[in-house]
């Protein structure tokens, strides 16, 4: 049976390796807030981390992420307070709210290595990610919000670039 | 059609038999319609009386309205608590919301039936919805009269708190609901004649409170119907065939599949009613487990009758019904274009087009079924829950009376979740495995499967006077008839020649509010195309296409008579007769909207264009006027860079204005995916669509500026939802025409068919 570390938890799942990473999440963890969206890595639905680094859960198979540090957006932040969640709640993003775990997870990828994108780095980097209700420009707008939150927090972050 | 579907026809809500509740006990306060029979029970144990009420209040102040409206990210929940507050008068903090199941007590107060769509709920509930707060203010204050032994007249209601302002005396809501004096009952008369506020007293309504869905779909915590889990589960992957519908199932081999860890069972579907046609179920311990058994299953067919329509046999079907002189039913029959035509100074004769489109909302469809006792528990986000535990009470081979629906938060709707085909694996796999089950979509039998917009052709021809007057129309329409699928007679529409109903959701908006004296509007049914591709209602339905054809047509009449496109559409909008009221706010809309956009002001550089178009969708009787204003490049390749959309809507009353921006944006966005992006083909009766690496909606990159401008003038509040839709599309195609010369007449717009149209 393997064994994943999951928002800081090491957890056993009655799962083959050849399983996607998604559906050990969802079924046998029972966190559904990573979604299935296209089975395909089209979309961007299931996007987690895997050790720091955005992924498509549906294309990760759980036997290559044992030992590795695997975060969901139910282990983003400890009381959904990360800044990109506070963020899509001040700018009023989600509409259906679906694609939304994995849009935030793919920004958070972002932010973590890039502290002040520019709007066209934002787009390169959030283009996989589908959002059927067309929230996009809220989330352009609450990616740069939670940038700007971050920013100020952190005393290393205080160095703009050239606009 | 189905037979059983005939029992879940919609009746109109009787509201002599119901009284408005309010009753209170130590458990709560709860307000809604009851039947009559219930409410002794109910006084007694409010708890057991969910969920037949619209809202309940707790001894701790919290309120939760009942929604019977399916939110699928239209923040419809939070607007019927929001109308709820604003008459109750309840702080926004207190309220909460809560779906409701199919109880028929949760029916639509207009429609008489639960179903969303047609941008109809904000419209239709807003009345129900505010008095029932008020009823609620009514009887709270006379129990706090009570309670503080002063007059109810003297006592002001804010912030969930009641006050008298004389002795300093108040009470919360938690207060007097604990008190157990709030017991005022209304007749439905007694209801009737509440006097609501007037907009100037409104505190809530017009604000941009927090929606209270938005927090639980950033942290994962939104449960959809996909996130359904029941103890003792399994799983169900679906096959379907290679064809859309008429197929049927010869055998199923499951040698391969017995050997995938935690195979149960593949069911065949059995499905009388008639919405799935050859699907076989793989059921196992786990999806992952399913998946690979339904690969393993080795399953053939017999095509049906529909095995050989393609897109293009779908046209040329459509092409022949246009050019019977019998075809079809009128829809709109006023005086004689034909005559017309014959006296016309100059005719303008074109066709439009749209290809399949797929809904493809986020989450993939998927139920959940669970049989305990004799109840069918079905668990999935829904939006036409009537007809859709019909349908699942259908595939159980019981009566709908013993299906609960279990609503959820819809991953996307769009009107594929009008729909009720998920429910028919899961009911069937249910039974057969004597286990609850849930069933889930891969993407593939998601999109092949779709109940799509209808590939469509219109004819229009137009009529003009020597004086450049558009004197005659005549528009027909060929398409699926994606509401006569359902077979519930009051969804159609009598035809004006009397030759029967007709599905007036694939002509709604050919019944424009532009004057032309002589105006006909065909409805012809492809027969072909409705059984080899039963469609359904995609966002903005049917003004989605005749928009497209009716806002290009008034384009190239203006071009054909040299005049310019928005000052001919204001001189068309006089409001004469029936058109008085509409034609005017649509008018300002669209000036609206050109004011916004600079257009006729801004000089723009060689090879971009700015073009109009303007709609009354979705219904004339429930219209949000609408205009859009597009700006686009137009390459020499023929390749459209659309760089700007200004969108103008009339919506009447706002009640939450930051979430009108977010739909009519989203909506607009729609347009273009729709207009430029998103395109289905039929090949062998089959789509051949089938993930997002070919059905390509919109991304973040190919979003444009969007400027939305919102008119609120103190009308009914109108649908935000869908209308922006609309507009899109046909200002697409005006603005190519301005920029480049280049007409498109199909949809979506392609640089090839832009630069074939520049040579010509």
């Amino acid at each position: 049976m393997p064994t994943l570390t999951i928002n800081g938890r090491s957890m056993s799942v009655d799962a083959a390796n050849d399983t996607p990473l998604l559906w050990a999440i969802r079924e046998q963890l029972q966190m559904t807030g990573t979604k299935f969206g296209c089975g395909a890595g089209l979309c961007g639905a299931c996007t987690v981390h895997v050790n720091g680094e955005a992924v498509r859960s549906c294309q990760t198979m759980v036997g290559d992420v044992a030992g590795k540090k695997i975060t969901t957006i139910e282990g983003l932040s400890a009381k959904g307070d990360h800044p990109l969640q506070k963020a899509w709640v001040a700018e009023q993003v989600p509409q259906c709210g679906y694609c939304q775990s994995g849009q935030i997870m793919q920004a958070a990828s972002l932010l973590s290595k890039n502290p002040n994108p520019t709007k066209e780095e934002v787009v390169a980097h959030m283009d996989g990610n589908l959002c059927r209700c067309m929230t996009y420009s809220r989330i352009q707008k609450a990616i740069m919000r939670a940038a700007t939150e971050m920013r100020t927090a952190s005393a290393s972050g205080n160095e703009r670039r050239p606009t | 059609m189905n037979k059983h579907v005939k029992n879940v026809t919609p009746v109109a809500t009787d509201l002599s038999r119901r009284s408005f509740l309010v009753g209170s006990a130590a458990t709560g306060l709860v307000l809604g319609y009851a039947g009559v029979p219930g409410i002794g029970e109910a006084l007694a144990a409010p708890s057991n009386f969910e969920p037949s009420i619209w809202y309940a209040i707790a001894p701790d102040g919290l309120v939760t309205v009942t929604c019977g409206k399916a939110d699928m990210g239209q923040h419809i929940a939070s607007t019927m608590a929001q109308i709820v507050a604003e008459e109750l008068g309840a702080k926004w903090s207190d309220m909460r919301v809560n779906l409701a199941s199919n109880d028929p007590k949760f029916n639509d107060p207009v429609l008489g039936a639960q179903i969303t769509g047609g941008s109809w709920s904000t419209m239709m509930n807003f009345d129900a919805m505010s008095r029932a707060g008020a009823a609620g203010r009514m009887a709270l204050t006379e129990g706090a009269a009570a309670a503080m032994g002063v007059p109810a007249s003297e006592l002001a209601v804010r912030d969930s708190m009641i006050v008298h302002a004389k002795s300093k005396k108040q009470m919360s809501f938690a207060d007097v609901v604990k008190s157990g004096k709030a017991t005022k009952t209304f007749t439905p008369d007694e209801l009737k004649a509440i006097k609501l506020k007037t907009p100037d007293q409104y505190t809530m309504i017009g604000v941009s409170v927090p929606q209270l869905d938005i927090p639980s779909k950033t942290n994962g915590t939104a449960k959809y119907g996909i996130d359904v889990m029941l103890p003792g589960m399994a799983y169900g992957a679906v096959v379907t065939p290679p064809v859309r519908f008429g197929a049927t199932v010869k055998s199923v081999d499951d040698a391969a599949a017995k050997k995938v860890p935690g195979f149960i069972k593949a069911v065949t579907l059995d499905d009388k009613t008639g919405t799935t046609s050859g699907w076989v179920v793989a059921v196992a311990s786990t999806y992952a487990n399913a998946k690979k058994a339904a690969q393993a299953l080795k399953i053939t067919y017999d095509g049906g009758p529909n095995a050989k329509v393609s897109s293009q046999s779908l046209l040329d079907e459509a092409k022949r019904l246009q050019a019977l002189e019998d075809s079809g039913q009128f829809f709109v029959k006023d005086g004689d274009p034909n005559a017309a035509f014959g006296s016309a100074a100059k005719v303008v004769e074109a066709e439009y087009t749209t290809s399949i489109n797929i809904h493809a909302p986020m989450e993939p469809m998927n139920a959940t079924a669970e049989f305990k006792g004799d109840i069918l528990h079905i668990y999935s986000g829904n939006q036409f829950a009537t007809r859709s535990g019909a349908i699942a009470a259908g595939a159980a081979g019981i009566d709908p009376k013993f299906v609960v629906m279990h609503q959820m938060w819809l991953g996307g709707g769009f009107g594929r979740r009008l729909d009720a085909d998920m429910m028919i694996p899961a009911v069937q796999a249910a039974k057969a495995v004597g286990k609850p089950v849930k069933v889930i979509y891969t993407r593939e039998n998601d999109m092949t499967m779709d109940f799509s917009r209808p590939l469509t052709y219109q004819k229009v021809k137009a009529g003009v006077d020597g004086d450049g007057k558009l004197t005659a129309l005549s528009h027909d329409v060929v398409s699926a008839w994606p509401t006569a699928r359902w077979g519930i007679p009051d969804f159609l529409t009598p035809s004006v020649d009397k030759k029967g109903p007709l599905d007036s959701f694939t002509v709604n908006g050919a019944d424009f509010f532009y004057t032309v004296p002589n105006h006909y509007v065909r409805a012809i049914k492809n027969e072909l195309a409705h059984n080899a591709t039963p469609s359904g209602q995609l966002r903005s339905v049917a003004p989605g296409w005749t928009f497209w054809a009716v806002e290009s047509m008034i384009d190239e009449i203006a071009a054909a008579t040299g005049k310019d496109p928005a000052q001919f559409r204001i001189s068309l909008l006089d409001g004469a007769g029936k058109n008085d009221g509409g034609a005017q706010r649509l008018r300002n809309t669209l000036l609206a909207a050109m004011g916004l956009a600079g257009y006729g002001s801004r000089k723009l550089p060689k090879g971009e264009g700015m073009g109009v178009a303007c709609v009354s969708s979705q219904e004339r009787a429930s219209a949000s006027w609408t205009a859009c204003v597009a700006h686009v490049a137009v390459a020499p390749s023929g390749e459209v860079t659309v760089k700007k959309l200004t969108v103008a809507t009339d919506v009447g009353t706002q009640v939450h204005p930051d979430n009108i921006r977010a739909q009519v944006e989203g909506a607009a966005l729609w347009g273009l995916s729709l207009a430029m992006y998103e395109k289905a083909t039929l090949r062998d009766g089959g789509i051949e669509q089938t993930n997002f690496d070919s059905y390509t909606p919109l991304r973040m990159s190919q979003v444009p500026e969007v400027a939305v401008a919102v008119i609120a003038n103190g009308e009914k509040a109108t649908g935000v939802g869908e209308p922006a839709v609309t507009v899109v599309a046909p200002a697409i195609g005006n603005a190519i025409f301005n920029a480049s010369g280049a007409r498109v007449r199909a949809l979506p717009i392609t640089a090839e068919a832009v630069k074939a149209s520049m040579k010509a």
